[in-house]
């Protein structure tokens, strides 16, 4: 019985690694400026799924708090780069 | 290992919704890779990053409250932040894509 959850915990960490290189392909050759940033904010999802999946593994409780920290960082800058895309500025005055 | 302890009542909702997440994030990720425009490329992450983000971590709080012998809520707040947080992202990259869309047209 143990067995299944070790390898369902190996399953979902491969899907979620195999997500971000998916997504870095299409980072790295993605035809316009917002398919790029779409695929940042998939690569940061996934990192902190990834992580996430280390917590349940080693059941330590110190990855939520960084689980959280990405997910905000990630929000900020996709929201960052979005406005620049849309108003060419970051902050306007 | 944690596996060892965990009791049966924990592992096989946890197994299954593990292996679900992790099956709708990768198809997600997938249709960012494979469609064809961008506003079908947005759909895939956006959905698919949501729900599987939710699934694993359900998964997460079970096998913390089965370890802890307590009901260990706090994973709720990043599913909180996401699910606030991706309809926000998707919408200003929408409008981005089609202020972008629309500009290049007027400059041709």
């Amino acid at each position: 019985m143990s067995d299944l959850f070790t390898y369902s915990v190996w399953f979902a960490q491969t899907c979620f690694v195999l997500a971000m290189v998916f997504a870095a392909v299409r980072l790295i050759h993605g035809p316009a400026a917002q398919d790029r940033v779409l695929a940042f904010d998939t690569i940061y999802i996934n990192g902190m799924l990834t992580l996430l999946m280390l917590g349940i593994r080693s059941s330590s409780p110190a990855y939520f708090d960084m689980a959280l920290l990405i997910a905000l960082f990630g929000f900020v800058g996709t929201v960052a780069l979005a406005k620049f895309l849309l108003r060419g500025e970051v902050v306007e005055p | 290992m944690i596996d060892t302890v965990l009791p049966t009542w924990a592992i096989i909702p946890a197994s299954i919704l593990l292996v679900i997440g992790g099956l709708v994030t990768l198809i997600g990720s997938l249709g960012l890779l494979r469609l064809p425009d961008f506003f079908a490329r947005i759909h895939g992450p956006s959905m698919g990053n949501t729900i599987g983000t939710g699934c694993v971590l359900i998964a997460s709080m079970l096998t913390s409250s089965a370890l802890a012998g307590r009901p260990v809520i706090h994973e709720l707040l990043i599913t909180l932040f996401i699910v606030m947080s991706s309809p926000v992202t998707s919408m200003m990259l929408m409008r981005a894509a089609l202020y972008r869309n629309k500009a290049r047209k007027t400059v041709k």
